[in-house]
């Protein structure tokens, strides 16, 4: 198991590094020139030359990528025209924003979508089924942002209950978890429900009735612990949507994270933030998918042996 | 929570239901179809035109979803985005389906160092959020449609081509596929004519899934200010620009997000109507 986590945690800075050299590419085909963006608008030919000298801007592309890979490893991203300098630590400053808004989200969607899911399989056919299944196709068509309008709208313009935007306070954390947390509510929810009745027709769940455990306790006992699995993988994959969806719910809500700062970043054309952001993400983004893969050896015991 | 049915389900309520998704799904597409392709024959105003005398109105006899912050008919530029936000869905569906087929039946039938290589790319890609793969992509193509249709584009290929690849992997070992190359067909005609078709259902289903979430973040790139540019009237881009008057005008977000809804819900029940009925397997 520890060797598991080890390979896996060895093999995030190699696909950190793939991910670093293409978004390199990208942004290095970005139309403009980078010395002129960052001198400004008001600039003299003379001190945009200099700046091109003093980024290295004017070494060969190929020097510029093995200077930047060198500075990454030591924490350094490079130039960023909106901190004059390595904007690491101001990214890092933006972290616990958004990791409370991720982790409410996952939070709400593991109270709300699993039993949901539950819910709507024990009553096959019947009206709880079909109420929770139609909100779930509800759910998957509505754009994120516009439920954030929607509750914004509501919840603060009309009726005055909540902040419209900014961090201040628990209370102000609840309409952006709700708006990032129910595309995947409704996918887990979905999921839970598939899974759970198809794990109903199997031979156990008839020798567990047989004798004699009401339908409750095998629901319980025996079902929801096999259909668990799928139900976490589907939560492990939607992280990447997760932290690409609180970029826009960020956005909405002023709320000071991460996604927030890129697109600031974005706006000034300040690709070196833009780059660093992007990277953290794909770093968190492994991360989750490493904690769900422990989270399954935990889940299933078949796989202790593996 | 009543009586739990712990028997098998009944087949009937599954056929029911499987075409009223087609259905659903089939009647909302034609229906924006039909409006896309009428469009200008449809609105009551200019979408462009600025009524300064008619600012941030609510639904009235005159304007059926009321006016933006210089006065234009919303319900006019509505009708006029279908088409942009079709367009885009449907455009960037089709190139990422060209190129996420040609690269997961590539990967998938030659396999060694190809499958290797395109894998690890495939999989590289996938670790970047699809919305931040296309911010970066608009911001290099430009925020325009176009920039929005190659951005939505690059980030389908990826998870496509994986699909195509997994299923191209299960085929190579059919008897069927054997025996097409022991009579010396040819690589190109046997990928062709035995290997894509039956996949094609796999994939078809995947890209009617795909064009709701290109409606999804196509408009998410518009509602950023990363997508069609103002005055084009996208949906995505209209929710951006009513934020600021939410407090004031909240009507102004309301037709937009639902247009939105609508268009994701059409796409989403095709797809699913259309797995319902050609993969038999699942239970979703």
């Amino acid at each position: 198991m520890l060797r598991f986590i080890a390979f896996r945690l060895a093999l995030i800075p190699v696909v950190a590094f793939g991910v670093i050299t293409i978004l390199f590419v990208i942004f290095k085909s970005v139309p403009g020139d980078e010395a002129t963006m960052v001198a400004g608008a008001t600039a003299t030919q003379a001190e945009i030359d200099q700046i091109r000298v003093q980024l290295g801007l004017d070494r060969p592309l190929l020097t510029q990528y093995v200077v930047h890979m060198g500075r990454l490893v030591t924490g350094d991203l490079g130039y960023s025209s909106t901190f004059r300098g390595n904007p690491l630590p101001h990214i890092l400053d933006r972290v616990p924003a958004t990791l409370a808004l991720m982790a409410a989200s996952i939070l709400l969607t593991v109270l709300i979508g699993i039993p949901a899911g539950v819910a709507a399989a024990a009553n096959q056919g019947r009206w709880p089924d079909f109420v929770i299944s139609s909100v779930v196709i509800g759910l998957l068509a509505i754009p994120n942002f516009w439920l954030g309008m929607v509750l914004i709208a509501i919840l603060s313009v009309e009726l005055n209950w909540l902040p419209s935007f900014g961090a201040t306070g628990p209370l102000s954390l609840i309409m952006p978890t709700i708006a990032l947390a129910a595309r995947l509510i409704a996918l887990v929810a979905r999921m839970t429900r598939g899974v759970v009745i198809e794990e109903m027709r199997k031979d156990y769940v008839r020798t567990a009735r047989a004798k004699g455990l009401s339908a409750n306790a095998t629901l319980s006992r025996h079902v929801l612990r096999n259909a668990l699995i799928p139900t976490v993988t589907v939560i492990g994959l939607q992280a990447g949507y997760l932290l690409g969806g609180s970029v826009v719910v960020e956005r909405l809500f002023a709320w000071p994270g991460i996604g927030d700062l890129l697109l600031a970043g974005i706006n000034v054309r300040d690709y070196t933030l833009v780059q660093g952001i992007a990277v953290l993400f794909v770093a968190g983004f492994l991360l989750i998918n490493l904690i769900v893969e422990i989270l399954y050896v935990f889940i299933n015991p078949k796989m202790r042996y593996v | 929570m009543s009586e739990l049915v712990l028997d098998a389900a009944p087949a009937q309520p599954r056929r029911a239901r499987r075409n009223l998704f087609l259905i659903l799904g089939v009647a909302v597409l034609g229906f924006l179809a039909a409006v896309a392709t009428l469009g200008p024959l449809l609105t009551p105003y200019d979408p462009n035109e600025q009524d300064l005398l008619a600012l941030l109105e609510g639904p009235s006899a005159a304007h059926w979803f009321g006016t933006d912050q210089v006065g234009r008919d919303i319900l006019s530029r509505l009708i006029i985005g279908t088409r942009l936000t079709l367009l885009i869905a449907i455009t960037s569906v089709a190139a990422s389906g060209v190129l996420g087929i040609a690269l997961g039946l590539v990967a998938g039938y030659f396999g060694g160092l190809v499958d290797r290589v395109a894998t690890a790319l495939i999989d590289l890609l996938l670790t970047i959020p699809s919305i931040v793969l296309a911010i970066a992509v608009v911001s290099v193509v430009g925020a325009s449609a176009t920039g929005l249709t190659v951005a939505i584009t690059a980030s389908f290929v990826p998870p496509l081509a994986r699909l195509v690849r997994g299923r191209v992997l299960e085929l190579r070992e059919e008897d069927y596929v054997s025996a097409a190359r022991t009579i010396g067909m040819s690589t190109s005609r046997l990928l062709l004519r035995h290997v894509l078709p039956n996949a094609v259902s796999v994939i078809i289903i995947e890209l009617s899934l795909l064009a709701g979430q290109a409606v999804l973040v196509g408009s998410a790139l518009g509602f950023l200010g990363l997508g069609v540019q103002p005055p084009d009237p996208e949906w995505g881009s209209m929710l951006g620009s009513s934020r600021e008057f939410l407090e004031v005008a909240p009507h102004l977000a309301m037709a937009p997000g639902l247009a939105i809804t609508v268009a994701v819900f059409g796409f989403n029940m095709l797809g699913d109507g259309l797995r319902d009925r050609f993969d038999p397997n699942l239970v979703l």
